[in-house]
C-alpha cells in the first residue's frame, strides 16, 4: 500500500505546485486545496498503514492486549480537514470579493497595495491609503 | 496542578466570548476588550514571575500524563513573550479605542482581535507540535479576517497574497508534523527530542528540519521568503498592521528557536549554517527595501525583515550570549517596532498621511509626538543607551565570539542604514516644512485630533516609550532572566525532565 499511496501523494503534490503557479486565482485557490489533500495523505501514511487491528480495548481491560493500528494520525488528519475546509472557503469568498471589487482574477493585475509610484514625489491624483476616505 | 500557565490562554478567549454577546454594543466591547487586556497583563505577569521564581510549569490538561496528552509547558522564554504579548495586546487596545472606525467595531472587530492574542499566546505556551500547527491557524485565520475587515480595493489585494502563502506555509508546517510523527511516533516536544537523541537517520530528521525551516521563514519573512509581507502589512488600519508586525512574524521566530534548540540539534554545523546565510541577506534586503520606500508604513514594513535578520542571525551562532540576544532582540522589536507604527498613525491623524513627500512640521507643531518617535526610531536604529543597542550589541558580541567576521560586517552596516531610514522619516515627517499637498494644509475639513480621542492615541506610545527607556538604562536585572532564560533553551534536559518526569 505504501509505494501506491506515495505516488499518490507525489502526483497531488505535483498537480497542486502546477495549479499554484496559475495567473488564476481561483486556480491557485484550488491548488491549495488539493495539497492540503496531500498533506493529509502523508499523515494518513507515516502513521502506519495497519489493516484488520481495530484499535478497540476488550471488555475488561485496561490496556490493549494485542497489537491495534494507531489512531491518532486519523485524529490529526480530521482535525487539519476540518482547519483547511474553514480556510478554503474563506479563501473562495476572499477570491470572490477580490475579483468584484477589483474586475480581475488575474493575480499578475492585482497591483492595487503596490501601486507604480514608489518614489520620493507622488503624482497630484495619487490618492495613498490613510487619506482615501 | 498548577493551572497558572492556563489563564493568559483563558482571559483573552473569555474576553472575545463576552465581547461577541456584547455584539451589538460597540462602547461596550472596546471597555470589555481593555478590561479583559489588562486582565492578561497581569496574568502573564504573574506567569513570569513564577516561571523565574519556581522553575519550568507545566500543565496537562484533562490529566492526559505527557505524552499521551498535549503539554502546556511555560519556561522562561515563553513566559517572556506571553507577558510582552500581554503588554502589547493591553496598549494596543488603548490605542484602538481612538483609531479603530465604527464600521469595523461593527463587524466584530474586538472579538476578533481577542481570539487573535489567544492564537498567539497559545502557539507560545504549547508543548505539542501538532497543537502548535492548531494555534497557528487560530491566529492565521483570525489575521485574515483582520487583515481584510474593511473591504477596501488595497486591503483585499493584500489579504489575497497574504492568504495564499500563509495557506501554503501551513501546508508545509502539516507535512513537517507528518514527517516528525513518523520518524519519532510522538508529537511531545520533550518527547520527540529524547527520541530523536542519539538517533542515527539524521538525514531524514535534517530534511524535516528544512520543512519546518521554510514553514516558519515563511511566517516569520526571512529572505527570500518574505514579499509577502510589504505586500500586505500596510493595507488594514494602522493599529492592525501595529499588532501585526509585533506579534505575528515573532511566533514565527518563536517557533524556529524553539524548534532549533529543542528538537532540530542533531547536525548544528548544518543547519544552523544554513540559518546564518539566510539571516545575512535577510537584514540587507530589508534595509535596502526600506531605504527605497517613502510611505512610512512600508519603510517599517520592510525594516520588520531586516530586524528578523538579527534573530535568526543569533539563533545561528547557538551560544548562551548569543539566545539570550536573541530573546532581547524580539521583545525589543515588539516595543520599538509596533511603537513607531503607532506614532506613524498618530502622525496620519494630525497631517492626513503616510506618505512622507505629504508629511511635514511636526516638530515645529507636536514636540511631543517627535520626542515619542524619536525614543522609538534611536532604539530602532540601534543606539545607546536604548533597549536597540543592547540587543544589537548582544548579538553582535555573541558573533565576535565566534569569530563570524564577515556576518557580523554585513549586521554593523545593516545597523547603520536603519539609522538612515530613522533619518529619512524624521527629515520627511517632521523637520521638513509642511508641504501644501498634505491634507492639513489643502483640505479645510481635514481636523487633527483633540480630547478623548488624543489621549487614547498618545498614552499607550508614552507608556511603551517608557518602558524602552527603563529596560534600556536599568537593564541589568532583566538581562539575568535573559541568560537564564538562554540556558534553558542550551540545555533541552531541562524541558525534557520538566515535562516528562515532573
Amino acid at each position: 500500500m505504501e509505494p501506491l499511496l506515495a505516488i499518490v501523494i507525489g502526483v497531488l503534490v505535483a498537480l497542486s505546485v502546477y495549479l499554484l503557479l496559475r495567473k488564476n486565482l481561483v486556480r491557485v485557490v484550488i491548488g491549495v486545496v488539493i495539497l492540503s489533500n496531500a498533506v493529509n495523505l502523508l499523515i494518513f501514511t507515516l502513521g502506519r498503514l495497519d489493516r484488520g487491528i481495530p484499535p478497540l480495548i476488550a471488555a475488561g481491560e485496561y490496556v490493549p492486549t494485542e497489537a491495534i493500528a494507531n489512531p491518532l494520525p486519523q485524529a490529526l488528519v480530521l482535525t487539519a480537514i476540518v482547519i483547511g475546509f474553514g480556510l478554503f472557503a474563506y479563501a473562495l469568498v476572499l477570491t470572490y470579493r477580490a475579483y468584484t471589487e477589483m474586475g480581475t482574477i488575474n493575480v499578475d493585475d492585482m497591483r492595487v497595495a503596490e501601486p507604480a509610484y514608489k518614489g520620493e514625489e507622488l503624482p497630484e491624483t495619487a490618492v495613498t491609503e490613510g487619506e482615501e476616505k | 496542578m498548577n493551572h497558572i500557565v492556563l489563564y493568559p490562554l483563558l482571559i483573552p478567549i473569555l474576553t472575545a466570548s463576552i465581547a461577541l454577546i456584547a455584539f451589538n454594543n460597540r462602547r461596550l466591547q472596546r471597555w470589555i476588550g481593555v478590561i479583559g487586556s489588562a486582565l492578561l497583563l497581569v496574568a502573564s505577569s504573574v506567569l513570569l514571575y513564577v516561571v523565574s521564581t519556581d522553575g519550568i510549569q507545566v500543565v496537562q490538561p484533562g490529566n492526559w500524563e505527557a505524552p499521551f496528552g498535549i503539554s502546556m509547558v511555560a519556561d522562561l522564554f515563553s513566559a517572556l513573550m506571553v507577558l510582552v504579548t500581554g503588554l502589547k495586546a493591553f496598549v494596543v487596545s488603548v490605542y484602538a479605542l481612538g483609531d479603530m472606525d465604527d464600521e469595523r467595531e461593527s463587524f466584530g472587530y474586538h472579538p476578533l482581535y481577542q481570539i487573535l492574542i489567544f492564537g498567539v499566546i497559545g502557539a507560545f505556551l504549547t508543548g505539542d507540535l501538532f497543537n502548535l500547527y492548531v494555534w497557528f491557524e487560530v491566529m492565521l485565520i483570525t489575521s485574515f479576517v483582520l487583515l481584510a475587515l474593511g473591504n477596501k480595493k488595497s486591503q483585499l489585494d493584500g489579504a489575497v497574497k497574504y492568504v495564499v502563502i500563509n495557506l501554503f506555509s501551513s501546508l508545509i508546517f502539516l507535512s513537517g508534523v507528518g514527517i516528525m510523527y513518523g520518524i519519532t511516533g510522538t508529537l511531545n516536544f520533550a518527547a520527540m527530542a529524547e527520541a530523536l537523541q542519539g538517533t542515527e537517520n539524521t538525514g531524514l530528521v535534517v530534511t524535516a528540519s528544512m520543512m519546518f525551516l521554510i514553514a516558519f521563514g515563511i511566517k516569520s519573512a526571512v529572505f527570500p521568503l518574505f514579499f509577502w509581507l510589504p505586500a500586505s502589512y500596510h493595507t488594514p488600519p494602522i493599529t492592525v498592521t501595529a499588532i501585526f508586525g509585533a506579534l505575528l512574524t515573532k511566533v514565527g521566530v518563536y517557533s524556529l528557536v524553539r524548534m532549533f534548540s529543542l528538537i532540530f540539534t542533531q547536525d548544528i554545523g548544518y543547519t544552523h549554517t544554513i540559518l546564518l546565510w539566510i539571516a545575512v541577506p535577510t537584514m540587507v534586503v530589508g534595509v535596502l527595501g526600506a531605504a527605497s520606500q517613502y510611505d512610512t508604513r512600508k519603510i517599517l514594513s520592510f525594516h520588520i525583515v531586516s530586524q528578523i535578520g538579527y534573530m535568526i542571525m543569533g539563533l545561528a551562532f547557538f551560544t548562551k550570549i548569543a539566545l539570550a540576544g536573541v530573546i532581547y532582540y524580539i521583545l525589543h522589536n515588539i516595543l520599538a517596532k509596533t511603537n513607531l507604527f503607532l506614532v506613524a498613525g498618530i502622525a496620519n491623524k494630525e497631517v492626513g498621511s503616510y506618505h512622507l513627500s505629504r508629511l511635514g512640521g511636526l516638530y515645529k507643531t507636536n514636540p511631543l509626538l517627535s520626542s515619542l518617535f524619536a525614543i522609538s526610531a534611536i532604539s530602532l536604529a540601534g543606539l545607546p543607551p536604548l533597549t536597540g543597542f543592547w540587543a544589537k550589541y548582544t548579538v553582535i558580541y555573541a558573533g565576535l565570539e565566534v569569530q563570524e567576521w564577515v556576518v557580523i560586517g554585513f549586521a554593523l552596516a545593516v545597523g547603520l542604514m536603519t539609522l538612515f531610514s530613522m533619518t529619512k522619516i524624521w527629515m520627511g515627517a517632521y523637520w521638513s516644512p509642511l508641504p501644501d499637498a498634505s491634507r492639513l494644509a489643502s483640505d479645510p475639513d481635514f481636523k487633527p485630533v483633540s480630547g478623548n480621542q488624543k489621549a487614547a492615541l498618545y498614552i499607550p506610545v508614552a507608556i511603551i516609550a517608557l518602558v524602552i527607556v527603563v529596560l534600556g538604562i536599568f537593564g541589568e536585572p532583566f538581562f539575568a532572566i535573559l541568560f537564564e532564560a538562554a540556558e534553558q533553551l542550551l540545555d533541552p534536559s531541562i524541558y525534557i525532565n520538566a515535562v516528562l518526569n515532573p
